[in-house]
């Protein structure tokens, strides 16, 4: 199969405020009252490994082993769960971040389900080895969910990044 | 050649090391928060740390139901109104003829030198929202240790037994629910008094060491036995509802539904647990020592 280069947008820089804010609204969404609906996809771990993927030199092992933290605590979950399974998902996206934006959007999504039902196959494997129950198949929905919304993922957290530089008459090229 | 990459390039530990490192400190914690419990003053001060966001986060959703509130119209108030009315008047009867009881009862208990039931206090408190993690049953409520609360209340709706306080912050609780993996709670059928422990399955509750012949049938309603301390006695909980009895093993398989639920309404009332138990009986000497080698004296016996 030949090559075919596509072009690829050069980006602004980042901004890290707003990196932060985006991790924000993803903890807010996974607080929200749920009532116990299973399969709704784990944003936080979404935008992680988005940021992984996109940012490798700003979101690390150590953040995202934080905000694991956090919802640990959030959830009443025991300390340390999800932020082993976080840790281990930044590790990947960091790992997959040279490869991964070669790939149009859908193959980036397929890597990404995998990346995140191995993230929650971690959570899980620890909570079964602390003999808690098998919560069902429903339990790993969220992930192909979370994998859907890679796309429109993309979209928004870059649209920053996208937006036209500022338009300068006086500039000969 | 000791010269040191400028620092331009520098970029702190590889990636593999610093897995490793947060990959055996979230073991650590996990360890210690499972085997330990060792790990509840830093859980506490995050919970305080995220609180606030917590309490926004709930915001729009008491939003939304204010203004559902707002909206329900009239007509669905009165009719609630004219059901709880007929429901006051139905209770009535029961309210007078349970004042003459308990008059009589404390009575019979007094001539019997019995302790004397005291009803605790009570106190009301809304679920701020259910933990997300799949694997345990958990609910937050919006009081804490500021208001009083503490660890081993019982939570009731006014339908039965919802749980059980299990972890307190400064402004929040954590309630296990009886259908919590971990969460046991002593159990009396109310049709024959037969004792038993139920243990959380998930969804429903599984009545355990009942013995294969033992008298429970479909649809019997369980209680709170009350011999724990921790629960009162006869607060409703659960409903068998599926019996399942094999030869093979010497305990029936018998699975209840919980009688109150979560879903469906906001407020809660956590009892207060002030139950005066009767002082443990004085150990014999010869026991004492035996004790902390229990499993060991189990056999011997």
């Amino acid at each position: 199969m030949q090559y075919e280069p596509r072009p690829q947008r050069i980006l602004l820089p980042v901004s890290p405020l707003f990196m932060g804010f985006t991790l924000a609204c993803a903890l807010t969404f996974n607080l929200l009252p749920w009532r116990n609906v299973s399969g709704m996809p784990d944003l936080v771990a979404l935008v992680l490994a988005f940021w992984g993927v996109h940012q490798p030199r700003r979101i690390s092992v150590g953040i995202a082993f934080a905000f694991g933290i956090v919802m640990d605590v959030a959830n009443g979950a025991l300390l340390g769960q999800h932020a082993f399974a976080y840790a281990a998902l930044a590790f990947t996206a960091n790992a997959l971040s040279r490869r991964l934006l070669w790939f149009p959007l859908w193959p980036q999504a397929m890597h990404m389900l995998f990346v995140l039902l191995g993230s929650q196959l971690l959570m899980l494997a620890v909570r079964m080895f602390s003999g808690s129950p098998f919560p069902g198949v429903l339990y790993f929905l969220g992930s192909f969910i979370s994998a859907a919304l890679w796309p429109l993922t993309t979209m928004l957290l870059l649209a920053p990044q996208r937006r036209p530089e500022s338009i300068d008459e006086n500039r000969p090229i | 050649m000791d010269r040191q990459p400028p620092p331009f390039f520098n970029r702190g530990p590889a990636p593999l090391v610093r897995l490793s490192f947060f990959m055996l400190l979230a073991i650590l914690l996990m360890v210690l928060d499972m085997r330990f419990r060792a790990a509840e003053t830093l859980r506490t001060g995050l919970a305080v740390v995220i609180y606030p966001l917590q309490r926004a986060t709930g915001a729009p959703v008491e939003l939304l139901s204010s203004i559902a509130d707002y909206f329900s119209s009239l007509s669905s108030a009165q009719r609630e109104n004219e059901a709880l009315r007929t429901r006051v008047l139905q209770s009535a009867r029961d309210v007078l003829t349970l004042e003459a009881l308990a008059s009589e009862n404390a009575h019979l208990r007094r001539l019997l030198e019995a302790r004397e039931r005291v009803p605790g206090g009570a106190s009301l408190a809304e679920i701020m929202y259910s933990g997300r993690d799949p694997f345990s049953r958990k609910i937050v409520l919006d009081k804490g240790s500021q208001q009083g609360l503490l660890s081993g209340q019982p939570v009731i709706d006014e339908t039965g037994v919802i749980g059980q306080v299990t972890r307190v912050f400064p402004m929040l609780s954590e309630v296990t629910l009886i259908t919590d993996k971990d969460q046991a709670i002593p159990l009396q059928v109310v049709r024959n008094g037969l004792r038993a422990l139920a243990y959380g399955d998930g969804a429903t509750l599984d009545l355990r060491f009942v013995a294969a012949n033992a008298d429970i049938q479909n649809g019997d309603v369980l209680v709170t036995s009350g011999i724990d301390g921790i629960y009162p006695a006869g607060l409703p909980v659960a409903r068998v509802s599926r019996v399942e009895r094999d030869a093979a093993y010497a305990f029936a398989r018998i699975q209840c539904v919980p009688i109150a639920g979560t879903e469906r309404h906001r407020q809660v009332l956590v009892l207060a647990h002030d139950a005066k138990l009767p002082a443990a009986p004085e150990a014999q000497p010869q026991q004492a020592a035996r004790a902390p080698k229990g499993r060991r004296t189990k056999k011997r016996e």
